[in-house]
């Protein structure tokens, strides 16, 4: 009898099992995931809240600060005429952008290479490339600095966009591998038969149908440079050449005085552009993990 | 035509395949020449150019001369055990925080995984502290945590949950070392539930329709299907994110820096503080050079615990 009463219908493909109460469901989800967005969310309201404050309204804590009393723009006002804000912006895109498409270029070709075609020497070269994520660029920042010297690229941006693929080109490849591994084999098997040379079948019949996994790679690559830190932090040290990160981190503290307003302003201005990024492609990021993870 | 074909088509597809796979070796090699350059001179070039850098006295800007292993006796011996703290921090900073993000991750993904309204805006929104670079969410954190106008203490006290003023975040050793490690699972745990919650939605829906008509309860579905079924992904996003986080630099950086009092020290915030500010680059090449072998060892320990049962 009890085996029965257990036995419930689904609504397909919802997964709610029909006849669950509302008390069940909200102890069960809604409570939790209530409880999991504020922590989740709160220190990202607290930086548009405080962005919006005035300087005598940030520090006064005796009524609740939860809320702005007299809102003011003066910190992006500030931020955007008396700092170097803007260019650090322009070079954190360009940056972020040039390294994306150099690490997706090597990646695809890697990847495809390591996915689909056969000879000696593949599995260990993929193992290599995959072993590489041991030497993180904590280990490498202090010898890089003489790479760079050599090169002549202190306080040049190419420094930043030649050194950035060394980290996502890695990420991408094992990621790309798991989409190539998913294309059936004989559509570019038909395509050979059919007189394609094996790069024609690459380029008109393989690269198309990974175009999800590519846009998750490119997704994953542009936050993971746009995010980056220590490089940036080493290699430059003109404020002009700064990035996001390093330029809000380094240039709006004054010695001991922090300019809470203004800096909450940059990072919420700094974090606007990845998190519009994934709002609209948060369904391919999830497919990249699947194919990554689940296939690879 | 088409008859033709199908009547041989065993052999001659045979034949083709190999022939075809007997010229793929040139190609495959080219594609793999441009990864391959870069890796090399920007990755496997510095590393092998660290390890030497680390037996020198080199300085900033400046190669010096061969000294042996001085940089590691000086590192084991000479800092008044900074090394020993930061070692020890790295590992517990590590081992806490991926215990937190995991079990977190997968609480996470389970919410995720049920029907509810507004189901894609939560996804994204639970997701965001994983994505937003970390030293500006950092940057927000450390104001949460100031010393004299902290938001969290306002919280806590006005909710009865601490006494007025609340604790000292950021000045006090293990205060300090407990919001590293909050913080970082708040950045972390999205990465965990979004690698699981893609990994539940290939398990086939058949197995728990089954498994329910078995009379099975939601716990032993998830015990006895969903962990299994889970353990390729947490395979990867182990790995990953042990590695990620024992290198761990940005994050720590901003918030302490190893402060207070070389407390809250890492072995990748030691090192930049040598090689650097320092400019004692051998000796900074020297502190993150233990990494690799520390980070070898906890992988194969990875590895080791979640090997396929035979």
């Amino acid at each position: 009898m009890a085996a029965v009463a257990r036995l419930k219908f689904r609504k397909p493909g919802t997964g709610r099992v029909i006849g669950d109460s509302f008390v069940g469901r909200a102890i069960r989800i809604y409570i939790p995931l209530l409880i999991l967005l504020v922590v989740t969310l709160f220190p990202f309201y607290w930086m548009a809240v405080t962005s919006f404050k005035s300087a005598s309204e940030l520090f006064d804590f005796s009524v609740s600060p939860l809320w702005v009393r007299d809102p003011t723009l003066d910190w992006y006002r500030h931020l955007f005429t008396q700092t170097n804000f803007p260019r650090w912006a322009f070079n954190t895109a360009l940056v972020a952008t040039i390294s994306t498409l150099i690490s997706l270029f090597c990646s695809i070709m890697a990847g495809y290479s390591l996915a689909r075609l056969r000879y000696r020497g593949a599995d260990a070269i993929g193992w290599g490339i995959f072993v590489t994520y041991l030497v993180p660029p904590t280990l490498l920042f202090l010898p890089l600095t003489f790479v760079i010297r050599e090169l002549h690229l202190f306080n040049n941006l190419w420094a930043l966009i030649l050194t950035y693929p060394t980290f996502l080109i890695p990420f991408c490849t094992w990621m790309l591998m798991g989409f190539f591994k998913g294309i059936p084999r004989e559509l570019e098997e038909a395509a050979l038969v059919d007189g394609a040379t094996r790069i024609q079948a690459m380029l008109r019949i393989a690269i198309p149908l990974a175009l999800p996994g590519i846009l998750a790679a490119a997704l994953f690559a542009f936050t993971l440079s746009w995010n980056e830190f220590l490089y940036a932090l080493i290699f430059m040290n003109d404020s002009l050449v700064k990035t996001i990160p390093v330029g809000v981190t380094q240039e709006l503290i004054h010695g001991d005085e922090f300019f809470w307003g203004e800096l909450m302003a940059a990072a919420l201005l700094g974090s606007v552009p990845v998190a519009v990024l994934y709002s609209f492609f948060v369904d391919y990021f999830v497919a990249g993990m699947t194919a990554g993870a689940v296939k690879g | 035509m088409g008859t033709a074909v199908r009547t041989n088509a065993a052999p001659a597809w045979h034949q083709r395949r190999v022939r075809i796979y007997d010229r793929e070796a040139p190609l495959g090699y080219l594609l793999l020449v441009p990864t391959l350059l870069v890796l090399g001179i920007f990755l496997l070039y510095p590393f092998l150019f660290g390890i030497w850098l680390s037996l020198t006295d080199s300085e900033l800007g400046n190669l010096g001369n061969f000294i042996g292993l001085d940089n590691f006796r000086f590192e084991w011996r000479n800092t008044d055990g900074v090394f020993y703290t930061a070692v020890v921090n790295t590992f517990l900073y590590t081992g806490i925080t991926t215990v937190f993000k995991l079990s977190l991750g997968l609480v996470m993904a389970l919410l995720l995984n049920q029907a509810f309204p507004f189901r894609r805006f939560v996804r994204a929104a639970l997701l965001l502290p994983y994505i937003i670079p970390t030293v500006l969410s950092y940057e927000a954190w450390r104001w949460m945590f100031d010393p004299t106008f902290s938001v969290v203490n306002w919280l806590l006290v006005n909710t009865h949950l601490a006494a007025y003023p609340g604790p000292n975040w950021l000045g006090v050793p293990f205060n300090a070392m407990a919001a590293l490690m909050i913080v970082n699972v708040w950045r972390g745990t999205p990465f965990y539930a979004i690698a699981f919650l893609a990994g539940m939605q290939v398990i086939p829906l058949d197995l728990y329709e089954a498994a329910r008509v078995d009379g099975a309860t939601r716990w032993q579905q998830f015990t006895s299907i969903t962990l299994p079924m889970l353990q390729p992904v947490l395979l990867v996003v182990l790995l990953l994110s042990t590695i990620l986080t024992f290198a761990d630099f940005q994050g720590p950086f901003v918030l302490t820096n190893g402060a207070p009092y070389n407390s809250t020290q890492l072995l990748s915030i030691w090192a930049y503080q040598w090689g650097i500010p320092g400019g004692a680059i051998s000796l900074g090449a020297a502190i993150s050079l233990v990494l690799f072998p520390l980070l070898t060892f906890v992988v194969a320990g990875v590895l080791f615990l979640l090997r396929r049962p035979e």
